[in-house]
């Protein structure tokens, strides 16, 4: 099953696909651009992974100090980064490579504490596609890659679709691309992760209690380059969704 | 298996917190001193330029009371007595003239830490454990209060004494809040803490400790 969250008539809802486009709870069934997308889960604690994808290490290889084998890199960010759906994402006049990032993210459904990784799938409740934008020229060698870098309102979407775990039968062996402005510049695959989900799930929950609501973002394939005013870009993952974004100036948002 | 299901709810304005604490790195002037020419060597380059921040998640929150658990292998716990500015109101693009206007007011907090020494990055297993950010059982309105920088912050972990100023910031609190506010929007509720000092004590299993501040009151915990 997907279910999305939405904001129609003065109300957030639960929808789910419909061949017209979405179908509320309520029964009304509405065109996709006749919402307002949110993230498909109320999300709690959203924690990042950096540099989990083999060839992403390698692509950045020449500006880093760590290889693969070290720990996971991660991160945290909180909930006022995440923007739904078909939403605008700012780019900041002065940035000169601003670029996205498909991700899946795992939604946590059960609690969990230090689990052991064949256990861990048990606490998935679904995925949903992630688009995990950073801004490079913000970058500083302090707790990096830095909140200012990652942190920034607009620039985590998510969604169209929480796809239930049960739905998924291999979430290792997904195709993901991203599309800016029709041309693929990102593909990948899940399945060259270098720390799987039940790996993060026994790593993560090993220091901290994974909540229900909190999304684990598995991080990036190579292929990230710069985007610009006026790009759209949409993240994809096959069976999964896909996430529509639209980079926007400062005059937008009144700067 | 008990989870952590933290009182967000009290009887001072905002009346409840939104259960996000961002607080920010190396903000005590001596902190970031005692690194000496190290920030410029590899792998930092260069002193911090913009506020750099870490995330304290809902995971970490624990309230007046509560027994922390000491982790596997770990000795002591660093204890980071500091204030945090609880947002009255959404904060985006403020400036440093208006920052406190949109703060409801303090609350004592111990940011608890596994000690680390390196900040290249972000440390998650050492600044994310469960039940590691204490937070106070009141919000004292800043109007009580005055300068939040001017408080002197005290901590008693058996019998050791330390205190904690907030002043001698490279972001004092108006700053901190103009420059964090630049790229993420502060809603109600949300807890910017305002750093914390070096030489803090240690907390041991077994050990109590007590933060406080004139015309705060105390915030109490410990760890098992």
């Amino acid at each position: 099953m997907k279910t999305a969250r939405v904001a129609y008539g003065g109300a957030i809802h639960a929808a789910t696909p419909h061949e017209r486009g979405l179908r509320l709870a309520d029964g009304r069934v509405l065109r996709e651009e006749d919402v307002v997308w949110l993230p498909p889960v109320e999300v709690g604690t959203l924690i990042v992974l950096g540099l989990n994808y083999a060839d992403h290490v390698k692509e950045l290889s020449r500006e880093l100090t760590v290889t693969g084998k070290d720990e996971p890199l991660v991160f945290f960010k909180g909930p006022g980064a995440v923007v739904g759906h078909r939403a605008q994402t700012r780019r900041p006049k002065d940035a000169t490579f601003m670029h996205y990032e498909c991700e899946l993210g795992v939604v946590i459904g059960k609690p969990a504490r230090n689990v052991k990784s064949s256990e861990a799938m048990a606490h998935v409740a679904g995925y949903t596609v992630c688009n995990d934008y950073a801004i490079r020229d913000y970058l500083e060698n302090w707790y990096r890659p830095n909140l200012r870098v990652k942190n920034r309102d607009t620039c985590t979407g998510m969604g169209p679709w929480l796809v239930d775990a049960a739905d998924v039968p291999d979430p290792h062996k997904l195709a993901l691309r991203t599309r800016v402005n029709g041309k693929v510049t990102q593909q990948g695959t899940t399945a060259n992760m270098v720390n799987d989900i039940p790996a993060l799930i026994e790593y993560l929950s090993g220091f901290m209690t994974l909540l229900p609501g909190d999304v684990i973002l598995t991080g990036t394939p190579d292929g990230v380059v710069n985007v610009d005013e006026g790009d759209e870009v949409v993240c994809e993952i096959d069976g999964i969704g896909s996430l529509q974004n639209t980079i926007v100036g400062d005059d937008v948002f009144g700067r | 298996m008990t989870y952590p299901r933290p009182p967000l709810f009290y009887d001072d304005p905002p009346y409840r917190l939104s259960g996000v604490v961002y607080g920010p790195l190396l903000n005590q002037r001596s902190a970031l001193g005692r690194l000496g020419d190290a920030v410029n060597q590899p792998p930092y380059k260069a002193p911090p330029r913009g506020p750099v921040l870490y995330m304290k998640p809902r995971n970490t929150l624990a309230f007046d009371g509560q027994r922390t658990a000491i982790p596997d292998g770990v000795q002591a716990m660093r204890v980071g007595a500091t204030l945090g500015l609880v947002l009255g109101r959404a904060a985006c693009r403020v400036s440093t003239e208006t920052a406190l206007d949109h703060v409801a007011g303090l609350a004592l907090v111990a940011d608890l830490t596994v000690p680390h020494d390196k900040f290249y990055r972000p440390s998650a297993p050492f600044v994310a454990r469960d039940a590691s950010c204490f937070i106070g059982p009141r919000i004292v309105p800043l109007a009580q209060i005055g300068d939040p920088n001017a408080v002197t912050l005290s901590l008693r972990i058996g019998d050791t004494h330390a205190s904690a100023c907030m002043a001698d910031m490279v972001r004092p609190a108006a700053r901190l809040l103009a420059d964090v506010t630049e790229f993420m929007t502060l809603s109600a509720g949300d807890l910017l803490l305002l750093g914390t000092c070096p030489d803090m004590p240690l907390l041991g299993r077994g050990q109590a400790f007590v933060v406080g501040a004139p015309g705060m009151g105390e915030l109490h915990g410990g760890a098992q």
